[in-house]
């Protein structure tokens, strides 16, 4: 092997020493493999992405693939949150129930369809987790988890106790998708956009504010810039984006309930991000689709599904912390290929 | 240059606890001058800057600047209005390559009226922008240093990138936390002509300093705190020459040379 390393006809060259000139983010593409470097992973994401459902046409694994959609869309809100604007959100379940309630009652009371109600909820949904969440904005770390977290049970018990909104029994008779295809492709399609928009967003002027926001407050405002307006707008994406999957939760089910306020969403997108890779946004979507269809194959082990899922986050947080994603996108960087000298 | 004030600073009073962190202190800085402020340390230099920039409440007092008060704005809105500060310790957003900080600062309500939403108006984007400010700023444009990440770049850099993120803003008062500590002395010569030159831009420069001789080739005239109180003010031999200055500043001896 060594020999061959240091031939005088060839040595091997990182396939991305070429593209990248000086800093992240600026490519010198020069051939059509090179494109194909870039381009290839993203490729196999989309497809992949949207094969699914071709590859699982049963009923349950249809409803399985919309839920793992629906996770996605929060998991991203944490990790861009969490990753880019420094706010650690406990906040999924809040998230969901508001959109899912919004869209709920948008649809019962005001017999608006789907098409209407998904977009509404979401936008709407936002703005009322974002003003709700705007006194604990000042605050950073724990303490803002802590009030994130504290939001979905209130909620929770003011309807059980007010017996307001269907009470337990929750709001009942939703309309549902027309089509199943459109149900399932909808979603996908709806992660797709959020997942690049996303990566697309981080890396734009306003992105640059979001991070700064995260790497040194102070410094932003000493720019000129009011750190509660922007960690706002970063709580308002993210909101907007789980209240969009609570809206959708709302459709498929044709209810919706305090159930929508249960801790999951708010702990399993983070247990994604863990998996997939904190900060990559593309890592907690692959946490996703891993944990969640994971969990439906424990089910036939019963109570025990949640010792062995334990027990599979312990073994991934100790033995690979950094999370899939970041792992994967090393070794993709340091592939070699051999040049003439 | 007019003679009315740009930045005046009426008795503030700051108290942290029991300890009074600054008492009474007033200063008048005119347009376009250099005025540096001295003292021993823990002598409220710092808790002045942070009170007249919003970044610390005070307890009483007003801050005057273009005739306007901003004693009790945020920090970002006194910014927008052109009073910017560097950071003693250097505050850097260190995951970010060097000219992506400064996109930050371009990206300010202030910066955008003259840049427009793209950044820099006829200039190009904000990248362009900012490696054209980095240069100004002793960056070498061609060499791989703007394009490092904040985390890996030395002191010497780090110092003139709080500099840089200032005049990202287009600023009228700089209030400069000392900018030459830390630095070798091949690094405070190479600082001194860019403070010189930003005088000459017009920008007023209010400059906190331990390194006096330095301080005293481009102030015109210098303050100096004691305990939180004002002592003294003048032009800089003056108030070296100051019995209850050298006193406080220097150590008792009598005849201990300044520099």
């Amino acid at each position: 092997m060594n020999e061959q390393l240091t031939t005088p006809e060839r040595r091997k060259e990182r396939i991305d020493r070429g593209i990248k000139v000086r800093t992240e983010g600026i490519y010198a593409i020069s051939s059509w493999q090179e494109v194909a470097y870039l381009v290839l992973p993203r490729l196999v994401l989309i497809v992949g992405i949207l094969l699914l459902p071709l590859l699982m046409p049963s009923l349950y694994w249809g409803r399985v693939i919309s839920i793992v959609g629906i996770y996605v869309l929060l998991a991203l809100g944490f990790d861009f949150l969490a990753h880019y604007v420094g706010l650690v959100s406990l906040g999924g379940a809040f998230f969901i129930g508001v959109g899912g309630y919004l869209a709920a009652i948008l649809n019962k009371s005001l017999g608006l369809p789907p098409a209407l109600t998904l977009p509404m909820a979401t936008v709407g949904g936002a703005l009322i987790c974002t003003l709700l969440l705007l006194p604990a904005l000042p605050l950073r770390g724990v303490y803002f988890a802590i009030v994130t977290l504290m939001y979905p049970l209130a909620l929770m018990r003011i309807i059980e106790a007010l017996n307001i909104l269907g009470g337990t029994d929750g709001i009942l008779g939703v309309a549902s998708f027309p089509y199943r295809w459109l149900e399932q492709y909808l979603i996908l399609v709806i992660v797709i956009v959020a997942l690049f928009g996303l990566r697309r967003l981080v890396n734009e002027d306003i992105g640059l504010v979001f991070r700064g926001v995260k790497d040194n407050d102070q410094a932003v405002r000493a720019s000129g810039l009011s750190i509660t307006l922007y960690k706002a707008i970063g709580v308002f994406i993210a909101s907007g984006l789980g209240s969009l999957g609570g809206a959708y939760l709302s459709h498929i089910y044709m209810w919706s309930g305090i159930s929508q306020f249960a801790l999951d969403f708010s702990v399993i997108p983070i247990a994604a991000t863990v998996i997939g890779g904190g900060g990559t946004l593309v890592g907690p979507l692959l946490g996703c689709f891993i944990l969640v269809p994971l969990s439906e194959f424990l089910r036939a082990f019963g109570t025990l599904r949640i010792v062995i899922y334990a027990v599979i986050l312990v073994v991934f947080i100790m033995f690979r912390s950094e999370g899939i994603m970041v792992y994967a996108q090393r070794k993709y960087h340091q592939f070699e290929r051999w040049v003439k000298v | 240059m007019s003679e009315e004030p740009i930045l005046q600073v009426i008795n503030v009073c700051k108290a942290f606890g029991g300890v009074q962190a600054l008492l009474n202190v007033s200063l008048r800085v005119k347009r376009g001058e250099v005025f540096g402020i001295i003292g021993p340390n823990g002598s409220g230099k710092t808790t002045l800057i942070n009170c007249i920039t919003g970044f610390v409440k005070m307890n009483s007092g007003q801050v005057l600047y273009k005739g306007k008060e901003i004693s009790n704005k945020a920090p970002d809105q006194i910014a927008n209005l052109g009073l910017t500060r560097t950071f003693q310790i250097m505050r850097p957003y260190y995951s970010l390559p060097a000219y992506k900080n400064l996109i930050i600062p371009l990206f300010s309500p202030r910066a955008r009226r003259t840049g427009g939403w793209r950044g820099g108006g006829k200039l190009g984007d904000r990248g362009t922008v900012s490696i054209d400010i980095l240069e100004e700023i002793g960056f070498e444009r061609d060499s791989f240093v703007p394009y490092k990440l904040a985390s890996s770049l030395p002191t010497g850099y780090l110092k003139r990138l709080e500099l840089a993120r200032c005049l990202a803003l287009r600023p009228d008062v700089i209030l400069c936390d000392e900018v030459f500590s830390g630095l070798s002395m091949s690094e405070i010569a190479s600082m001194v002509p860019l403070i010189e030159k930003l005088q000459m831009d017009g920008i007023t420069l209010i400059m906190i300093e331990h390194r006096l001789r330095e301080l005293f080739r481009v102030a015109s005239r210098v303050m100096v705190l004691n305990f939180g109180q004002k002592l003294t003010e003048g032009v800089p031999e003056e108030v070296m020459r100051d019995e209850r200055v050298r006193e406080a500043y220097l150590g008792s001896e009598k005849d201990t040379d300044y520099i």
